[in-house]
This record gives C-alpha cells, sequence and structure tokens, in this order.
C-alpha cells in the first residue's frame, strides 16, 4: 500500500469514505461551498460512484453575501454536470436585516451559516452531511474525526468523540443524530492543489490574481464586490493585483496581493508562502479556541 | 512507478510525468513530561510547517499559557482543543501534515497518559512507523513500556526511539547509550523489525533537523532525515493473494452491475477467476471500472468498481477472493480476538454487540474472557471483565458466517470494531487471531488433547472467568464440608457416621442442585432483548 503515490493514497482513502456513507446511511447530502476544497469533493464524489450519478444532492448555504463570481460558477457548475443542487438561506435571518457589515461577522456566521445549516439539514432529513474541511486547516479540525456525530440539535462534543481505528468507521447513530464526514480530512492546502491541477478541475476564477476593487478595511484587502459594502470617510477603492485564498462571504474575506494567474503559479507561490491560508478569514480570529466554540453550537 | 499506476495512462500524462512523492504516517508517543508536544512543535517548524501568522499566534499564546519562561511553547502549536490549553496536556489524537523535498507526512500526535491508551491506539492504527520519546533523565519508565506495547499491538514494525532533554544530561553519551541498552531489552518480546535510537534536544532543535554540536559523539541520522529515508517497502507484497471487500453495490440501471470496494490485499486483474464469500459462488472479473477509464488491474490500497462474468448474488460485507484459492481468507463464526476496550462500561462474557469487520457487520456475543493483559509488564492475569483501555484476550461467537484473516495477515480483514447495541457507541476494537484450529498441534498435545478437552468442558476455558467461578464453587463445597466433619467430630460422633454424612454432603447436594436448576430452566422463556440471537445454531 505504502508504495501509491500520496496523491493516490489520498484520493482512495476519500472515495472509500464516500461509498461508505452511502452504504450505510439513509439520506446523505453534499455540503457545497463553490470553493476549491468542495469542487475536489465533487470531483472525489463523481469517481466514487462512476458511472452513476451522484447518489446525494448538493447543499449550499447561501448567506446572499458571497462573491458574485461564486453564484455563477455554481450555476454554471450545476448545469455542466446535471447535479440536483439545494439552496437555502435562512428566512429569520434575512427578515432580521442580518449583515456581516451591520450585524459583525459572528452575529452573521452564526445566523446565515451555523443556523441556516441547520434549518436545511432538519428541514430535507440528512442524516449525513459531507464537507470538504481539512485538519490542517485549524487547531480543533485537526482534532476532529472523520466521521463527526452531532447530536439531535446538531452540537459537536469534543470529548466524547468515539475512535477511530484504520478505515472502520462506525455508522451507526440514534434517530435524530446525524454526521458530519470530511474526506478530506488528510489532504492539505497544497495537496489540493495538486490535485486540482493533476485532475484539470475547473476552480472559480477569484483564485487566481487579477485587477480587482479593493479597499483597505482593519488591516484586510477587502474586494469591493457590489455597492452593500458602503465605503468609510476615509476609505478608496482602488485597482490591486489580488487573489483569494479561500473563498466565503465577501466582506470577511480578505485578499492577497499576487500575479499568480494559473495553477502552478500558485503552487508556487504557496510553497514560498509565510502565512497560512485561513489567515484571511476574518471570522476565525474572534477570540482564542473560536473555532472550536462554533463547531460545538453546529458550525462545520 | 508500479504497473498499475502506469497501465492507465490515458487518465492523465500528469501522473506519469510528475514522480509522486511518497506518503509516510507515524505515530509520536510520549507524556507531556517527556516533551512530546514540543517535539511535533519543533519538527513542524523545522519542516517549514509552521507560518508567520501561526507563529505571531504562538508567541501570543507562549506568553499567555506558555511553560518555557520568556521562550517560545512549541507545544502549543499542537495542543488544540480549549481544555488541553487550559490543563497543559493533551487528551485527544491530533493530526499533523508536513512535507519535505523527499516525503508528505501525516503525524498521529496522541496523548500518553494511560486513561488515553485508547487514544494511542488509535492513532497507532493508521502509521507506519513510531516515534517513542524517552526523558533522558528518566530512561526507560513504565509508560515507554505501555506505549510501546501498544504500539506493537496495532502491528507497528519500525521504531525510533527519541532520547530527548539530552541537554539536561550535559549531552552525555554514556546516559544514552545505557537508555539505548535498557530500551532494546525492555521490548525485546514485542516483535519489532527495527529499532534505531537517536539522540535529541527537542526545545533547542539538536538533532532534529541539524546534527548536533554538542553531541558529536552521535554519527547516525538527525530524526527527520531518519523519517524522510526510513524503508517502507512492504514485505509480502508479493505473490500476495488478491482480495476485495465489497463495500457498495452500484447499480445505476439494470444494465450495470458493479461491485465498489478497495483492494485490501494483492491485485486483481481482468480475467482472474473470484470466489464470493461466504456464498462460495464463482465467477470471472470481467472490467475493472473506475472514472479515468477501464484499468487492467488493481492492487492494494486502491478503491475501484469490479464488474464480473455471471450474475453471481454478491453484496456489501462480501469478499471476492482471486483463485486459486489458497490464501488466508477464512469464513468463520467464531475467533480469538485481542480487544482494547474504549467504551466506558466493561466487557463481559455473554454481552452482546454489533460487530464490524472490513465492510461486514454481524450479530456477535462474548462467550470468554481469557485474560488481560498488564500492559506494562506485558503478563497476562485472570480477568472476570475487561474495563476501558483494558487489553485482553477474548472469544466471539457471530450469528452468521463471516469471511476474516487474523490481523497480523491482514489489518483490514483482522481488525474490528464492537458496537453497543443500544447507544451506538464503539465500545471496543479488536485484532484477530489466527483460528485455533490452524495452530500447529504437537504429537504430545494430541494425546492429551481430549483429556484437555473434558477439563475445559467441566470448569470453562483456562483463564476464563468461568472456570474460575467453577473453582470457587468447588472450594465453597469442600470448605462446608469441613467444617460439618469438624462440627461432627467435636460432638464426638463415630468416624463412620461423620463419612457418610460428608460423603452425602458433598454428593447429594449438587445433584439435587442441578436437578433444582434444570426444572426453573425449562420453565423460563428466553429473555426478548436475547432472543433475536436465540435462533439459528451460532449463538
Amino acid at each position: 500500500m505504502a508504495a501509491l503515490g500520496h496523491l493516490q493514497r489520498l484520493e482512495a482513502e476519500a472515495i472509500f469514505i464516500l461509498r461508505e456513507v452511502v452504504a450505510t446511511c439513509d439520506k446523505p447530502v453534499l455540503l457545497y461551498s463553490i470553493g476549491k476544497d468542495s469542487a475536489v469533493l465533487l470531483h472525489l464524489a463523481q469517481k466514487a460512484f462512476y458511472p452513476a450519478k451522484l447518489p446525494f444532492p448538493l447543499l449550499h448555504v447561501d448567506t446572499g453575501w458571497k462573491f458574485r463570481e461564486m453564484i455563477a460558477f455554481r450555476d454554471e457548475t450545476v448545469a455542466r454536470l446535471g447535479l440536483d443542487l439545494i439552496v437555502h438561506i435562512n428566512p429569520d435571518g434575512v427578515a432580521a436585516g442580518i449583515s456581516p457589515l451591520a450585524s459583525g461577522s459572528q452575529v452573521h456566521t452564526d445566523v446565515m451559516k451555523t443556523q441556516g445549516l441547520k434549518q436545511a439539514l432538519d428541514q430535507h432529513g440528512f442524516d449525513a452531511a459531507f464537507g470538504g474541511a481539512r485538519r490542517d486547516e485549524e487547531k480543533s479540525r485537526a482534532k476532529e474525526r472523520i466521521f463527526s456525530l452531532r447530536t439531535v440539535d446538531h452540537r459537536w462534543d469534543p470529548k466524547g468523540q468515539r475512535p477511530e481505528p484504520w478505515a472502520l468507521f462506525n455508522t451507526r447513530k440514534l434517530k435524530g443524530e446525524s454526521f458530519r464526514v470530511f474526506p478530506l480530512s488528510n489532504w492539505t492546502e497544497a495537496d489540493v492543489w495538486s490535485y486540482i491541477a493533476q485532475e484539470k478541475i475547473p476552480v472559480v476564477p477569484l483564485y487566481f490574481a487579477a485587477p480587482r476593487p479593493v479597499v483597505q478595511r482593519a488591516g484586510t484587502l477587502i474586494m469591493r464586490d457590489d455597492e452593500r459594502l458602503v465605503l468609510q470617510p476615509d476609505e478608496v477603492v482602488e485597482t490591486r493585483m489580488v487573489r483569494f485564498r479561500t473563498l466565503g462571504c465577501y466582506p470577511l474575506t480578505g485578499a492577497v496581493e499576487s500575479t499568480a494567474t494559473t495553477l502552478e503559479e500558485i503552487i508556487a507561490e504557496m510553497s514560498g508562502s509565510r502565512v497560512s491560508e485561513r489567515q484571511g478569514r476574518v471570522i476565525d480570529h474572534d477570540g482564542a479556541a473560536s473555532m472550536e466554540a462554533k463547531k460545538q453550537e453546529g458550525y462545520f | 512507478m508500479r504497473p498499475a499506476l502506469t497501465a492507465h495512462g490515458d487518465s492523465g500524462d500528469f501522473v506519469a510525468a510528475s514522480p509522486q512523492i511518497a506518503l509516510l504516517r507515524f505515530i509520536t508517543c510520549g507524556s507531556v513530561d517527556d516533551g512530546k508536544s514540543t517535539l511535533i512543535g519543533r519538527i513542524l517548524f523545522e519542516a517549514g510547517a509552521v507560518f508567520e501568522d501561526q507563529l505571531e499566534a504562538l508567541d501570543r499564546d507562549s506568553r499567555k499559557f506558555g511553560t518555557v519562561d520568556g521562550g517560545r511553547d512549541f507545544a502549543l502549536l499542537v495542543d488544540g482543543l480549549s481544555a488541553e490549553r487550559e490543563q497543559g496536556i493533551t487528551i485527544d489524537v491530533a493530526y499533523r501534515y508536513f512535507a519535505t523535498p523527499r516525503r508528505s507526512f501525516i503525524v498521529a500526535d496522541t496523548p500518553g497518559h494511560e486513561q488515553y491508551t485508547r487514544n494511542m491506539a488509535t492513532g497507532a492504527s493508521t502509521a507506519d512507523c513510531a516515534v517513542i520519546l524517552i526523558d533522558a533523565r528518566m530512561g526507560v519508565l513504565p509508560q515507554t513500556r505501555r506505549h510501546s506495547f501498544i504500539v506493537s499491538l496495532v502491528g507497528v514494525k519500525r521504531i525510533v526511539v527519541a532520547i530527548n532533554k539530552m541537554d539536561l544530561v550535559d549531552c552525555d553519551q554514556r546516559v544514552f547509550e545505557t537508555i539505548a541498552k535498557d530500551y532494546r531489552q525492555a521490548v525485546a518480546g514485542l516483535g519489532f523489525e527495527t529499532i534505531d535510537v537517536i539522540p535529541v534536544s527537542a526545545r533547542d532543535g539538536d538533532n532534529i533537523r541539524q546534527a548536533s554540536a554538542r553531541m558529536p559523539w552521535y554519527q547516525g541520522p538527525t530524526l527527520l532525515t531518519w523519517l524522510e529515508t526510513v524503508d517502507m517497502s512492504e514485505a509480502a507484497a508479493e505473490g500476495e493473494q488478491g482480495v476485495f471487500p465489497v463495500q457498495y453495490v452500484n447499480r445505476p440501471d439494470h444494465l450495470f452491475r458493479g461491485f465498489a470496494g478497495t483492494v485490501a490485499t494483492g491485485r486483481v486483474a481482468v480475467g482472474d477467476g473470484v470466489v464470493s464469500l461466504p456464498s462460495m459462488r464463482q465467477s470471472r472479473v470481467a472490467r475493472i471500472v473506475t472514472a479515468d477509464g477501464d484499468w487492467p488491474q488493481a492492487e492494494a490500497g486502491q478503491a475501484v468498481t469490479l464488474t464480473l462474468g455471471d450474475e453471481i448474488d454478491t453484496s456489501r460485507g462480501d469478499v471476492l477472493v482471486v483463485q486459486p484459492r489458497t490464501g488466508i481468507v477464512q469464513v468463520r463464526r467464531q475467533g480469538t480476538a485481542r480487544v482494547l476496550v474504549t467504551g466506558d462500561q466493561p466487557l463481559r462474557v455473554g454481552g452482546a454487540y454489533e460487530i464490524k469487520l472490513a465492510t461486514a457487520t454481524a450479530q456477535t456475543v462474548i462467550s470468554a474472557i481469557h485474560h488481560v493483559v498488564d500492559i506494562e509488564t506485558y503478563r497476562p492475569g485472570m480477568a472476570d471483565d475487561l474495563p476501558m483501555n483494558a487489553i485482553g484476550q477474548i472469544s466471539l461467537r457471530l450469528d452468521r458466517p463471516v469471511p476474516m484473516t487474523a490481523y497480523r495477515d491482514s489489518a483490514v480483514l483482522g481488525g474490528f470494531i464492537l458496537i453497543d447495541r443500544i447507544s451506538r457507541q464503539t465500545v471496543a476494537f479488536g485484532f484477530m487471531d489466527a483460528d485455533v484450529a490452524d495452530l500447529p498441534v504437537g504429537k504430545s498435545d494430541e494425546l492429551t488433547r481430549p483429556l484437555v478437552n473434558l477439563r475445559d468442558r467441566l470448569l470453562g476455558p483456562s483463564g476464563s472467568v468461568l472456570r474460575r467461578q467453577r473453582l470457587e464453587a468447588v472450594s465453597w463445597r469442600l470448605t462446608g464440608a469441613l467444617v460439618l466433619a469438624v462440627v461432627m467430630a467435636g460432638l464426638d460422633l463415630p468416624l463412620p457416621v461423620i463419612g457418610t454424612v460428608v460423603l452425602a454432603d458433598l454428593l447429594v447436594r449438587p445433584v439435587l442442585k442441578v436437578l433444582h436448576h434444570h426444572v426453573w430452566q425449562t420453565a423460563r422463556q428466553p429473555a426478548p432483548a436475547l432472543s433475536d440471537l436465540d435462533q439459528g445454531d451460532g449463538i
């Protein structure tokens, strides 16, 4: 087994996990967040069940604040591959006028992403949800199982996790409990990009450097994707050559200055990088161990 | 490049063009006092896997929680859960990732405390090799023996011992050599293939990436060099039988019926004759289907979809083995196994669980607990039950035949988990032993075997709770008879009378008890919860 290449081993592991869920759970769904990890996950899922079509739908928990290019890419992907996509946006949050600008990143993330996700899972009765999260992203993720059991209320108990020896996943659960399943747990950011290059997987163009309108806000470059980003008195919109390492709600996603316009250049830039991927994520910096707290409340 | 990789050349020239970096998975064993988290933090730092923003966060955290006066506490890089940061200990398995130009690495960073034995075993189960940490000031401790035992239990064969904190013993070569010798002696019976020993200082970085200037007497590789170069080639790969557990039946329409799964051992090729276990039906591999086009063959570790030449009834949990069937897979409905208990409730004789082995599941009952192993002395002892974190040997009966191997032949088909039928938690994981029927039986053993069988039938298997209970009952009867005799002797009764009464007491009462027991046994209904297990002859 050790003679298999590194990406082959990771690919085979992910395919095994995807099949295990479909073979043992009642109603799985793939959480599709449009980013590069979702793109890889979707590609692996198609490989796992080839020549059949995907035996589960995709779910996108929208917040109304994604980059416009993300939504366009999502719709194009769904049409091209003939996928079954469910888009959910928390109606309570919309009614309450929740926005990352007016409500702050914590409230916005909680209401639109965490609560929105729980609503969608409950509404459709999904008992297993695939996510593209990787353990190298963040410290509390490093300790999460591949099959992460959630209570009826979608809570994660980091101290009561099931042991996961070998590739023997305990897929049994009580009524109402569900799994978050992470087939890319053992992948790194570099693995994801190498695999995208190897398999020629399409990704959102925002990952590639281009001249884009950005403002400096709290030390982060924020792209002004539409008019809702109201400028402060001292702010000016500049056009800079930037790209994104991760994608989320545009007012919460920092751009990096870059000239990398091809996959090869991205991979080269990344191997020389001295900052981590999630550094551009505003929501990760809301206090120590904040990801762990969010996950306990039901966040991915 | 292996044949299977080049065989599907149309899947992409990229694969063929770029040599793939191999992946090494290893586990680090030690406790916080040995400096384990510091060592991992140091390895990540030396391998360039720590980014500037993470270093800034580390410096911030070092001031808040740090245990290194005024310095960077590398341990904080890896202790992820808030409880761990507060208590300064590692509780759960954490996985770390880094790459050097030679290899990619996945590190299972596991806790060293005894109450987290199960977490360490989990981390070790997927490891290619293990780094065992010893504090140079303390030498080989009971915990070192425990960590080594757990690692050997899951079948890790290659060990590197990092003797840490060498700076605190003045980098003394004699200290290093004494500990190295002690360690080799301590683990002599555990079956490791290679043991290498490296003197390091995780805090200062000696012999991690750079050779230590303070220890010129050490000429061997640094720890990172060892990890980059340790030989991972599988010894038994050649000539191994192709074994394919069916994971999922893929039938998008009535024209296609594919068996999706991952090759467990050996190699499966188009045209190979296969037998489906346990049904024993035969067929031939028609196609090996992948999204990258059909392959001529697939080997261990590759996830593919097979189609067969005949419409045979095969489903998830069945195992396809390449003919001729002279291999390691057996269809069994009982087995002896070592288990590690992971649940809150102890394992007991009669306990009923669901067993998951490869892709198969079945109902199972623990028919005997043979012994518990003291994981510091490696000695077996008597046990009525096996509490959390205990390692012991048990016998299991299954409600249906399941294809399996001994764990030493294949972790995929010899490793299993036990699932509680009510809470659905994983209560144990286990390692199948070779079938008793397969064990070589010597001449002298053959002669005494009927006697041994009779003894086991009367008293229960050696070391079992049953035997202990029966021995206790016999001892109680004899004690009772002795007391009776002494009392009667005190009353000056004649010897024949005493003899008769005692004999009657010894014989008549047990017979009456057995008869009485039988009356009740036939009158009693089976408990409803177990009735589904009472059907069939297996249980």
